[in-house]
């Protein structure tokens, strides 16, 4: 390629794909980006076009839409805060408003059927425009604030949700009637993956083509550097409310599916959790990149699935736990070292516990896999552990929980590589501890908290997510 | 006019005021600072909450208190202050300082973060159970001021006095001391502040510590006061001391005052009026509208808020 004049590019952003070239993991990119966006797409709708065919059981089957479902709210949520780098914190509203919006036109309770062609642009348009207004308020200030307003939305959206005999409260409305499209009910769950997955294609095939059209281009060089793009005659506000309102359409779409699969809305489908559950989906995936908020979202709710039950979710928590230290730590024999050394250490402590009082080490895990009893000679579990309602009686396992927070925190200060990789077998063990005292008895709380924890870290460590692309400082 | 109705409702407006202008001038505090949403700091208050009533069982609890009642509730607020004070200086360490130089976005999505653990956090040590101080027991309900139609329990009294005591507190110290013209120094320009010699990374350390000690006070109030607490509270307080923070001008103390009570004493009389108004078509469930409908109303007319001056773009 001739060399072409570089305008506005310095030594660093210069340098950029040659240090790109170095890894393994850029050079297989490249190579993915040189596939055709249409058959990248195929690549990935395809395969989940077998899923029905493979699974049978409908809890699977139950599973794999609502990962599309999460997945198309991922997507929405990625307009508005990965490309364009806005702090939507009503997102979840514009779902529930799709999906109450769907009740109102084919429910027994509305007593009206509208087919699903006309239904879902319908109620995309209109949670579009909601959304675009929305936005309008906080025009003058549109940064910041704009999470204060949309946050304060969301929590409004709910109280009326809650307190309106009109939408029925918190019992919700249960007669949502299924898909039909021109005629035909979609009455299967296969069909609801099929229309799903339809959906999911359709979604990403707008979502890239915007993208790469003239705002496309315009959403990301707002967010790399307002003032500039504002200089350059871009009108930065109605860009911002265009991807709001972008945002919330794609919401309201899946909100639209959500509905009658459920059967029914209720107000707490749309809480606070489901919008910090995406907000890691993406996150995690790296905002800004439509293959990677899709990883994210099916990570994080296989993930979320896989900690429902406590034999999985130990198997998931040592297996991660265990894979992340062999990758993490370098040189590569640090991470089989820590491991080993983090059992000796758990056995010596387990042993010692015992000698001084027996009780410490008589409880049994809560779980009963075959890892839930090699665990139990090796952590210490005093007796009576868990109480008939679930709930730890024993002060140990707060007191561990509290310490080994204090523990991870203080870890991250210690300078040197060696004595941190030392101090990681006392934390690991304590780890161990609060997990088989503490987090295994509520799986429901404990996911949430590993949620949590792992949007500090990601934000401290990877900003870019999986996929993302790390952006660099434009001082 | 019912005349003892709207005293009722004047007294837990200026009650829920002024805890709400506490927990508005930590975030004012931290985003003059910081240009940063301190999403987590309601969470903050819950957790301040929280330690109170660890300290009150600890110490015997509300039946039988092994310590007299003032110093009681002296030492709750105190060791939550400590607490929460200490609390926000780890999330400004962990969650925020590493993310100085990162997009925007990157810190609100780490505080984010920040708040869903701390509240799954409480939860998973605590029971989604509501826990109750019992201040009755502590403080009996007929012990205030009864003079005509005005009715005010002590604990009100108290809350209303500590909230303004510490707002002059802050406010000296902001304007009379050398940390405070070094936070005005900060908040002004950074980049100047730290030429000039101000060790920055002290100065928002500090900053987050009073500001999230004032929630931890504020959480202890909050009990006191309403009784009940649960993980979960941190939501409500966190938007209604944010909505008060922006109506009052956000950066500014007499502001976030004045916000406080503004926002407080609106929410206590749509609580008690809403009802006629709409003549029983809305509940007082409704209040957060009324709330809600202020901010956006301040947004579009007077987006700086009150006292606040209008950002000017800098090149």
């Amino acid at each position: 390629m001739a060399e072409q004049p570089r305008i506005g590019v310095d030594e660093w952003v210069a340098q950029a794909e040659e240090r790109r070239a170095r890894t393994v993991a850029a050079r297989l990119g490249d190579l993915l980006d040189r596939v055709p966006p249409a058959l990248r797409l195929l690549a990935i709708a395809l395969p989940l076009a077998l899923y029905p065919v493979f699974v049978d059981s409908e809890y699977l089957m139950q599973v794999g839409i609502d990962t599309l479902i999460f997945v198309l709210l991922a997507l929405g949520l990625n307009v508005a805060v990965g490309w364009v780098g806005l702090l939507d914190l009503g997102f979840v509203a514009f779902f529930g408003l799709g999906a109450y919006l769907y009740t109102a036109l084919a429910s027994e309770y509305a007593g009206r059927h509208w087919d699903a062609q006309f239904a879902i642009p319908l109620i995309a348009v209109v949670v579009g425009v909601t959304g675009f207004v929305l936005g309008l308020t906080s025009k003058r200030l549109l940064g910041d604030y704009l999470a204060i307003v949309t946050l304060f939305f969301l929590q409004i959206y709910l109280v009326i949700l809650i307190n309106s005999s009109f939408t029925r409260g918190p019992n919700g409305i249960s007669s949502v009637l299924p898909l039909e499209f021109f005629g035909k009910q979609v009455t299967s769950l296969d069909g609801y993956f099929y229309v799903s997955l339809v959906v999911f294609v359709v979604v990403v095939a707008v979502l890239y083509l915007i993208n790469q059209s003239r705002t496309g281009r315009a959403w990301r060089a707002l967010r790399e550097d307002e003032l500039a793009a504002e200089l350059m005659t871009m009108p930065v506000d109605r860009l911002k409310l265009m991807a709001f309102a972008f945002g919330a359409g794609v919401a309201g779409v899946a909100g639209a599916i959500f509905a009658p699969i459920q059967g029914a809305v209720f107000p707490a489908n749309f809480d606070i959790v489901l919008l910090i559950t995406v907000y890691a989906m993406v996150v995690l995936g790296g905002a800004g990149s439509l293959l990677g908020v899709t990883v994210g979202a099916v990570l994080i709710n296989a993930s979320l699935e896989a900690l429902r039950s406590p034999e999985d979710a130990s198997w998931l928590f040592y297996g991660v736990l265990v894979v992340t230290l062999l990758v993490m730590l370098r040189p590569w024999w640090r991470g089989p070292a820590v491991i080993a050394a983090t059992i000796a250490f758990g056995v010596v402590a387990h042993e010692a516990a015992g000698q001084v009082r027996a009780s410490l080490v008589g409880g049994t895990s809560f779980g009963e896999a075959r890892i839930d009893h090699l665990v139990d000679t090796w952590v210490l579990l005093p007796e009576n552990v868990v109480t008939p309602d679930g709930l730890p009686t024993g002060a140990l396992g707060r007191l561990a929980y509290i310490g080994f927070i204090a523990a991870v925190l203080g870890l991250t200060l210690v300078r040197s590589s060696l004595w941190r990789t030392v101090g990681l077998v006392p934390v690991l063990y304590l780890a161990a501890c609060v997990w088989e005292n503490l987090l295994v008895a509520q799986p429901a709380v404990a996911r949430f908290v590993l949620i949590g924890a792992m949007l500090v870290a990601l934000m401290a460590f990877r900003p870019q997510g999986l996929f993302g692309k790390q952006r660099v400082e434009i001082v | 006019m019912d005349w003892d109705k709207l005293v009722q409702l004047l007294v837990n407006g200026l009650t829920l005021g002024s805890v709400y202008a506490l927990v508005a001038l930590g975030f004012s505090m931290v985003y003059g600072i910081l240009k940063l949403l301190n999403l987590a700091h309601g969470d903050v208050l819950m957790v301040g909450a929280f330690i109170g009533w660890g300290i009150l069982g600890w110490l015997g609890g509300a039946q039988d208190p092994s310590v007299a009642v003032w110093l009681l509730i002296g030492l709750m607020v105190l060791g939550a202050m400590v607490g929460c004070g200490f609390l926000g200086v780890a999330i400004e360490r962990f969650a925020y300082r590493p993310l100085r130089r990162a997009p925007r976005i990157a810190p609100l999505i780490s505080a984010l973060g920040v708040s869903f653990f701390l509240q799954n956090s409480v939860l998973l040590l605590f029971g989604a159970n509501f826990r109750s101080y019992e201040t009755f027991d502590l403080v009996d309900v007929e012990v205030g001021i009864h003079w005509g139609p005005l009715n005010v329990w002590a604990i009100r009294i108290m809350v209303v006095v500590a909230a303004v005591a510490m707002m002059l507190g802050l406010w000296l110290l902001v304007t009379r001391t050398r940390l405070g013209k070094a936070m005005r120094a900060t908040a002004f320009d950074r980049e100047a502040a730290a030429m000039m010699g101000i060790d920055v990374d002290r100065v928002i350390v500090k900053t987050f510590f009073i500001g999230s000690a004032l929630a931890g006070a504020a959480g202890v109030l909050v009990g006191l006061v309403f009784g009940q607490i649960n993980h979960f509270m941190g939501f409500n307080y966190g938007l209604k001391g944010f909505t008060a923070a922006v109506v009052g001008g956000i950066g500014s103390i007499p502001g976030a005052m004045f916000g406080g009570l503004f926002i407080g004493l609106a929410e206590a009389l749509s609580v008690g009026y809403i009802e006629d108004f709409t003549r029983g078509r809305l509940g007082s469930a409704f209040k957060d509208l009324v709330v809600f409908l202020i901010l956006v109303l301040f947004m579009l007319l007077r987006p700086q808020g009150i006292f606040g001056r209008p950002e000017v773009k800098k090149v």
